[in-house]
């Protein structure tokens, strides 16, 4: 099983390799390279806060995007491609399929994430000429942004069960939206009355809450998260990752394919 | 390693095997893909499925391989029901116009597939090389497979097909767009497996592979199996079997050694004799004072065969349509 | 091969099972961080609008956030009287600055301002501000100068502005005429009860919100017991100085015809006569905004 497991997992992660999902990086890295005089110029005493909002904003935003459009085709790809026939036919379980092209798509964002963390440390380094113990909280920033992509993933890779490309980019591009307000929703919810109120507060936690896992500005301002967070952050993340990649699976493993 | 064969155990048994689809924008009309099936192929077998397009084929095997469920009816390979993935150890399965990743290279996709078969890492870079080597691309390198034309990439189908050295092989239309010298390889192929004992299952349209290659035959139609055939029967265009009617029941006692598939209706029995012993047949009902009414050559191709299962019946529809 | 019902219904019950565990831990999350998460980021923000170029052009649906995050804020802790009220002013002005036509964040906005603490932010001074900004972003819509009048007269205690107020907003088309009135009565009597409970009135008649509606609901009951009690007080010193002593219960004005029956407050208790004349009420924690012979506000 794990063999078959890490086989589809790699094989997920090379095809994203080599659709030059990478390439993204030089994007991230020519964005920072640009915004440095900008960034000396208009903010005096700023430029860490700055950097460290524009980087962090990005390797959210750039995963997040490719978590969509590599997302929508993982499995919607394989069926109208018809590859998956020669899957199917050898000993792999369809939860394996699912799982392995979960795990390879999370693999290649977090891969992308720590190369983005790595160039963002040495954009640091090189304004602020020497990093302190405070910055050993930006990863806990970019922890939360790898919570937040582990949620993006499931519920690309659910939509990709059943819906086509579009519609799939469509719902996940908008789920995105809604899970950044995901506190603002939960408030809306607690306004209103009765009926309305039951159904708005479903609705409200049913919506992923990406807001709690942006602790962008909190670690600009070289405020420090606090464990018990980081913990519930990680178990929420966890089980509702769990929750839809298994939604994922059940729709799956019923499916007639083309 | 040789195939194992176990003289209880079917390779395949295919019992009511089914499937409808719901069409339609309210999924309310049905068409039957499938009616039900029953078929068993025996191990070491080399079974040829023929039927025109549309006929089925492509949707036996896919219920066979998983790719789509039936609606109701069983099957099992090698004696394991079909939903087991386990039994896919033993299976290969090419599938009609194979689309493999575009972005890898012929040993990169046949070392995935290995990996997902459960070839042992340790055999499994020479059995690629072997494999290739066999298929006729051993000098393919590292180039992508969106660079293969359609014939080389038939071959790497045959050779994930393979890979994992099943006992059991399904080809689905595995002639399909290639030249004649690709055909003849995949012939050959075939052959080799066949001799290997493996047992072969491959759907086509072309029926004179099938008569080259197959055991047997059977014949799909509009979802239904119309008839199975040993392929020998149909070898010789020169008669060896004659057909005679004659009118005097009783006379059949005294030839029952020398005519076989006897219909008896009223006074009339009509039987097959081997044509050698046409001669002493006529004879003895001669003695028995019996009435020849005809004696006629069975002259069956496998052409007339396959024409009769799927024209007549089709004939045989339409009145039944008109008359209702 | 027919898929087994049980097992899809196991799997659903996991999904589910597994969502609500989900829940769990970002209800955890939700209690130790508060709404004050998102809301810190207001302090970081130089200006409204910033925020309005970031919305990329949906800035009134980022005021309709601002605005519910106002209310948040300002409702979680005016529930809990627990005051601390310093980023309600920057919450109510950036949502004005994304859209300020949005009326209902400066109506209501700035009473949440000017209230007293802990009722309210005790930041009168900024709520007229914040009224004329919306009275400039929306110079028809009369009933702001009704707001602003209001800020003026009960939180500011400026007569004279109160009546500029209530006079401007009297000649704008449309305004209805107790406005004039209004302005006639801020220039006359200057404080008095009758003109706070009128003022009173109006807000609670005219709110959209309920937690005004109910202050408002508190000080009326507040004033109609002060107004009472004023009244009653009155009666017993009438009864001083026809009987030389002060009367000993209610029933003795009674007899003396200077009351018709048991005096009752607004809450349907009957009121308290002191021995030394005065009135109170029964129970001083049901009037919030008493200030009636040293009982003071309840708290």
């Amino acid at each position: 099983m794990t063999s078959r497991l890490s086989a589809i997992t790699l094989n997920t992660f090379r095809e994203a390799v080599r659709d030059r999902v990478l390439y993204n990086l030089v994007l991230f890295v020519l964005l920072l390279v640009a915004s440095a005089p900008v960034i000396s110029q208009i903010s005096i005493g700023m430029e860490k806060l700055m950097l460290v909002n524009l980087g962090l904003s990005s390797i959210s935003l750039f995963g997040v995007i490719i978590a969509i459009f590599v997302g929508i085709g993982l499995v919607s790809k394989e069926i109208e491609k018809k590859t998956l026939y020669t899957i199917l036919s050898r000993p792999v379980r369809r939860w394996e399929f699912i799982a392995g092209k979960y795990l390879g798509l999370l693999l290649t964002l977090v891969v992308n994430a720590a190369l983005m963390t790595v160039g963002f440390y040495v954009a640091l380094l090189i304004f602020t000429h020497g990093l302190k113990a405070a910055d050993g909280m930006l990863l806990v920033a970019i922890y939360f942004i790898i919570l937040q992509f582990m949620m993006m993933v499931a519920i690309t890779l659910l939509f990709s069960t059943f819906s086509t490309p579009i519609f799939s980019a469509i719902f996940a591009f908008s789920l995105f939206v809604i899970g950044t307000f995901g506190n603002d929703l939960r408030n809306f919810a607690a306004m209103s009355q009765g009926a309305t109120r039951w159904l708005a507060t479903a609705a409200a936690y049913a919506m992923p809450n990406f807001a709690s896992l942006n602790v962008i500005s909190q670690v600009a301002h070289e405020q420090s998260v606090g464990a018990q967070v980081v913990l519930f952050n990680t178990i929420y993340a966890a089980l509702y990752s769990v929750a839809v990649t298994a939604a994922a699976v059940l729709v799956f493993e019923r499916r007639n394919l083309k | 390693m040789g195939t194992l064969h176990f003289s209880d155990m079917h390779a395949l048994e295919i019992q009511g095997l089914a499937k409808d689809y719901a069409v339609g924008f309210w999924k309310k009309t049905s068409r039957t893909a499938l009616k039900s099936l029953h078929l068993n192929i025996t191990q070491g077998e080399t079974f040829g499925f023929l039927g025109p397009n549309g006929a089925g084929k492509t949707t036996t095997l896919k219920l066979l391989m998983g790719i789509i469920f039936p609606t109701s009816g069983t099957a099992s390979i090698l004696g394991r029901d079909i939903g087991d993935p386990e039994v896919k150890r033993k299976v290969g399965f090419l599938p009609e116009q194979p689309y493999f990743y575009d972005y890898l290279s012929a040993p990169e996709l046949l070392d995935y597939y290995a990996r997902l078969s459960g070839v042992p890492a340790d055999a499994r870079q020479k059995r690629i090389e072997e494999l290739l080597e066999r298929v006729g691309l051993r000098d393919v390198g590292n180039k992508q497979l969106r660079k293969f034309s359609k014939g080389m990439l038939q071959r790497v189908g045959i050779a994930q097909a393979i890979i994992h050295d099943p006992d059991i092989v399904f080809l689905d239309e595995p002639m399909s767009g290639l030249d004649p010298v690709g055909r003849h390889d995949v012939r050959e192929l075939i052959q080799q497996l066949k001799d290997q004992g493996k047992t072969i299952f491959f759907s086509t349209h072309i029926l004179s592979d099938a008569e080259a290659l197959c055991d047997r035959v059977g014949i799909i139609h509009k979802g239904e199996l119309r008839g199975v055939g040993v392929v020998n029967d149909f070898r010789s265009s020169v008669s060896d079997k004659t057909e005679v009617i004659w009118l005097g029941a009783a006379a059949l006692a005294s030839v029952t050694d020398l005519v076989s598939d006897t219909h008896i209706t009223g006074d009339t029995v009509r039987g097959t004799v081997q044509s050698a012993n046409l001669d002493r047949l006529l004879e003895k009902l001669r003695h028995q004072s019996a009435r020849l009414i005809s004696v006629t050559p069975i002259n069956r191709t496998l052409e007339d065969y396959f024409l009769a299962q799927t024209q007549d019946k089709d004939k045989e529809e339409e009145k039944e349509a008109v008359r209702s | 091969m027919k898929h087994n019902r049980k097992v899809t219904v196991i799997g659903a019950a996991l999904v589910i099972a597994l969502f609500a565990g989900s829940v769990i831990g970002r209800r955890q999350v939700e209690a130790i961080q508060g709404p004050q998460a998102t809301l810190d980021e207001v302090l970081y923000l130089p200006s409204g609008k910033t925020v309005k170029r970031l919305s990329l052009g949906y800035s009134s649906l980022m005021a309709d956030i601002y605005w519910t995050r106002a209310v948040q804020y300002f409702g979680s802790r005016h529930l809990k009287h627990s005051g601390g009220y310093e980023l309600l002013y920057p919450l109510l002005d950036i949502t004005t600055d994304l859209d300020p036509q949005l009326i209902v964040a400066y109506e209501s906005g700035s009473i949440f301002l000017s209230q007293r603490v802990p009722e309210g932010a005790g930041q009168p001074d900024k709520a007229a501000a914040l009224v004329e900004k919306g009275i400039h972003a929306n110079p028809s819509y009369w009933r702001l100068y009704f707001t602003l009048g209001f800020i003026h007269y009960m939180d500011r205690h400026d007569y004279k502005a109160a009546e500029q107020a209530f006079q401007k907003g009297s000649e704008v088309p449309g305004a209805l005429p107790w406005m004039k009135v209004m302005a006639a009565r801020m220039a006359e009597k200057g404080e008095d009860a009758e003109t706070a409970a009128y003022l009173w009135k109006t807000i609670y008649d005219t709110t959209s919100d309920n937690m005004i509606k109910d202050n408002a609901a508190k000080h009326l009951i507040s004033l109609r017991a002060e107004a009472d009690m004023a009244e009653l007080e009155r009666r017993t010193q009438a009864y001083r100085e026809r009987f030389g002593a002060n009367p000993a219960n209610w029933s003795e004005l009674v007899r003396a015809g200077l009351l018709r029956g048991v005096p009752m407050d607004p809450n349907g208790a009957p009121y308290k006569l002191q021995p030394d004349g005065t009135v109170q009420v029964e129970d001083p924690s049901q009037y919030s905004y008493l200030e009636h012979h040293g009982q003071g506000p309840a708290r």
